[in-house]
């Protein structure tokens, strides 16, 4: 027994020390927050030291070299300028230069080069401008002018039409002079007044003359008045970004599912940062706009900042255009510390937009082009339409879905993408990732993300293996959108892409993925725990990490659980005797 | 009859508040668990830590007290008699057998309970402690040099901790029935004044 004692001491005290050692990280827990409030000064050393990092979209280099590569922190609220009192030092309806009753759009260019000088030669840097951008992780050619798409699905052979969204006058085809400083359209970007609408089928022209519009709707547009446009320039919006981005895709909301004409002006609720009556963001507020160069690009996306706030002025060539850049990687509050844990391994956005189309607008959810060019009896086009009055069969384009509220999917994402591009090999067996987003759990550039898959079924050439280009839209004989002819269509848009059509026509199941970004709920509306935390929760589908209340070992739980009833079982029988004995004694 | 002062006011504080305590991670933690919802994860995760703390609060102070009062002791292992308790409970309590143990206040335990206790607090409270605050700090593994731990091994070993305590429970709860009366123990552990033969 002594010594048994002698024994026990020891082990007694060696778990009072442990008590005290693990009582200490009560203290321990207040220096992470600490070491948030250093974080701030940190970042602003690590930006001097100008470390190499990701840049969207931009010549690292010059982007380094550059003073002006600072992202602005002066941007204000400039919102609806059509009813607020522009705050700019010049009032353009003042100038004699723009005095004039222009006839094109060209002209207005020239007349604002006079003064801006150097704004085409910015512009003619842009992806805006050239669709292009070389990715420098794979060395694929993207942008809109390479990227097969599963929407309208290509640009090639269909520029008439696709131009209408570029910044540009006159790209038809490839004679299109991308050095022509006259070229640029700064309308489309800096009109205020609403009334600036480049039309699908004139080049990236708005109309000069009066035509139908739509097309055999028996209403007319007059030509567009280019001197009440230019004399009323201003800041870019998020009406004028909208112009473009609001309807990708062939109409509003079809596209992103994040981005519609409902966040020209938002309330609260859909996006907490351009709530018109709140902060009142525009896009450039945080695609932050340097040299006419707008940053953020999903070609070049950012999916993790280790590096935290991007703070203004510092020269690091980070893509402001994150969440971080503002908030951080520790942005909750002291009482809710817990959540700056996930985000080592979550992007913002996968709790802080919960949905995407959170408007009355339906986004499109699939496309299926193996349907389209049925005509009826008279060989008249067919549309057909839901109850909701949107279009679900057209002989242009085969069959859509729709959806709002839509919950995103979820996926490991480290900012690199790989796509499936013209000449890229691709069969019927397997669905076709038109975009594919690389990451897993062990990269530590990897989050997980909210993200929008767009599936449809297209065109391919069986012969070649290859997705295909069909040149849609057009005046001639050979547009799919005028003759539903397939074969011709492919000719000519298979010779566009610099290939011939092997004469066999297929179809192939694609994915297109895009980050859900846009959109940010206020906090409240953010994701409970157990959205995820439960199981066949949101992240039912993420795997490479351990996620309580989702994951558990069922032999241990049927083990521990069986041995806690058998204890249970054997108590009562044991009392039961007890009881019963004592009963009989009574 | 006779009574003698077996627990005294710490020991009962320490006990009751223990239990609470306990039960309410009990509760809370099989629900972070995923076993079942009750309070919502967010609730269960913050009263689950809430817990954890006033626990290891508790514990230290209690450790103190074993240790200045030499009441450690109690829990000191003997073989002697654990044959005659197991027979006890098997068989001589249904028939009124004198209860094998006679308690004193310096054998305030019977050999099973001092084995059973030893084991909870050298084996199922260390094991869930460790588990526990790993799994509450893992952020930091790496700047701890435990860069290597894996969340499910921690949580895996967590949930084996928190079964043997349920199971430590379920019986802990029953034997506590088994006094002189039923209510001895029990009484016992509310005033320190327990009854014996």
């Amino acid at each position: 027994m002594f010594t048994i004692d002698r024994v026990i001491a020891p082990v007694l005290g060696i778990a009072f020390a442990l008590a005290l050692a693990v009582s200490s990280p009560v203290i321990a827990t207040a220096t992470p927050l600490a070491e948030a409030e250093k974080g701030a000064v940190a970042e602003i050393e690590q930006a001097i030291e100008g470390a190499v990092v990701k840049v969207a979209g931009e010549d690292e280099k010059a982007a380094a070299e550059s003073i002006q590569s600072v992202p602005a922190p002066k941007q204000v609220a400039v919102e609806e300028p059509v009813e607020e009192k522009s705050k700019s030092t010049a009032d353009h309806s003042k100038f004699e230069e723009l005095d004039i009753d222009f006839k094109s759009g060209p002209q207005v260019t020239k007349a604002c080069l006079k003064c801006h000088t150097e704004a085409a030669k910015q512009i003619h840097k842009t992806k805006h401008w050239s669709w292009e951008y070389i990715n420098p992780d794979t060395g694929q050619k993207l942008g809109k002018k390479h990227v097969i798409n599963n929407f309208c699905t290509s640009v090639k052979s269909n520029n008439t039409f696709c131009s209408a969204c570029h910044i540009g006058y006159g790209w038809a085809d490839d004679s299109f002079d991308f050095t022509a400083e006259a070229n640029v359209d700064c309308l489309v970007c800096h009109d205020t007044t609403g009334t600036y609408k480049k039309l699908p089928g004139l080049s990236g022209h708005p109309n000069y003359e009066t035509i139908e519009w739509p097309p055999h709707s028996g209403k007319f547009r007059p030509p567009t008045d280019l001197k009440q446009v230019a004399q009323n320039v201003g800041p870019t919006s998020r009406k004028t970004c909208g112009t473009c981005h609001f309807y990708g895709g062939g109409g509003d909301a079809v596209k992103h599912g994040d981005l519609d004409s409902s966040l020209t002006n938002p309330g609260r609720y859909l996006d907490v940062h351009m709530d018109s009556k709140g902060l009142n963001f525009t896009c450039s507020t945080c695609h932050v706009t340097d040299e006419h160069e707008v940053s953020g690009s999903r070609y070049g996306p950012t999916a993790a900042d280790e590096k935290g706030v991007l703070v203004p002025g510092s020269q690091d060539p980070r893509n402001p255009t994150t969440c971080v850049a503002c908030h951080g990687n520790t942005p909750h509050p002291d009482k809710a510390a817990k959540l700056n844990d996930h985000t080592r391994k979550l992007a913002c956005q996968t709790c802080h937009i919960p949905a995407y189309a959170r408007s009355t607008l339906q986004t499109k959810m699939s496309w299926d082009w193996s349907t389209a060019g049925k005509l009826d009896e008279q060989g008249h086009r067919i549309q057909l339409k839901n109850s909701a009055g949107k279009v679900v069969y057209d002989s242009k384009k085969g069959n859509f879905t729709y959806d709002r509220y839509v919950v995103p999917e979820y996926q490991w994402f480290n900012g690199k993408v790989n796509y499936t591009l013209f000449g890229d090999k691709v069969s019927e067996d397997s669905v076709v990732k038109i975009n594919e987003f690389q990451g897993d759990a062990d990269d530590p550039e990897a989050r997980i993300w909210p993200v929008r898959v767009f599936r449809g079924k297209q065109m391919y050439d069986k012969g070649l293996q290859t997705l295909a280009v069909l040149h849609t839209a057009g005046k001639d004989d050979a547009a799919f959108w005028g003759n539903y002819d397939w074969d011709k269509a492919m000719e000519v848009g298979m010779r566009t892409a610099g290939s011939e059509y092997s004469g066999e026509l297929g179809f192939v199941s694609t994915e297109m993925s895009w980050p859900i970004t846009h959109m940010v709920s206020p906090k409240e509306d953010a994701l409970a725990c157990e959205s995820c935390h439960t199981d066949g929760g949101r992240l039912a589908g993420i795997d490479g990490i351990y996620l309580p209340a989702r994951d558990r070992m069922p032999l241990l739980d049927m083990i521990g659980f069986g041995v806690a009833l058998l204890a249970l079982i054997g108590v009562l029988i044991h009392g039961g005797i007890r009881v019963i004995l004592a009963k009989r004694e009574d | 009859m006779e009574k003698i002062y077996i627990f005294k006011r710490f020991e009962r504080f320490w006990h009751w508040t223990q239990a609470l305590l306990i039960i309410v991670m009990m509760i809370t933690g099989f629900e972070i668990h995923g076993t079942y919802s009750n309070l919502g994860f967010e609730r269960a995760v913050e009263l689950h830590t809430l817990s954890a703390w006033a626990l290891i609060t508790l514990w230290v102070f209690a450790i103190f007290w074993h240790f200045t009062t030499g009441e450690w002791k109690q829990y000191v292992p003997t073989m002697d008699k654990v044959e005659a308790m197991m027979r006890y409970y098997l068989t001589g309590i249904f028939s009124h057998a004198p209860h094998p143990f006679r308690q004193t206040t310096l054998h305030k335990h019977n050999p099973l309970q001092r084995l059973a206790y030893l084991f909870v607090k050298l084996m199922i409270n260390p094991l869930i402690w460790a588990t526990g605050l790993l799994y509450l700090f893992y952020t930091s593994w790496e700047s701890w040099g435990l860069g290597w731990l894996n969340l499910e091994w921690v949580a895996t070993a967590h949930v084996i901790g928190a079964f043997m305590m349920l199971i430590f429970f379920i019986a802990h709860i029953y034997l506590a029935t088994t006094g002189h009366k039923p209510m001895s123990h029990i009484k016992a552990m509310i005033t320190g004044w327990e009854e014996i033969d």
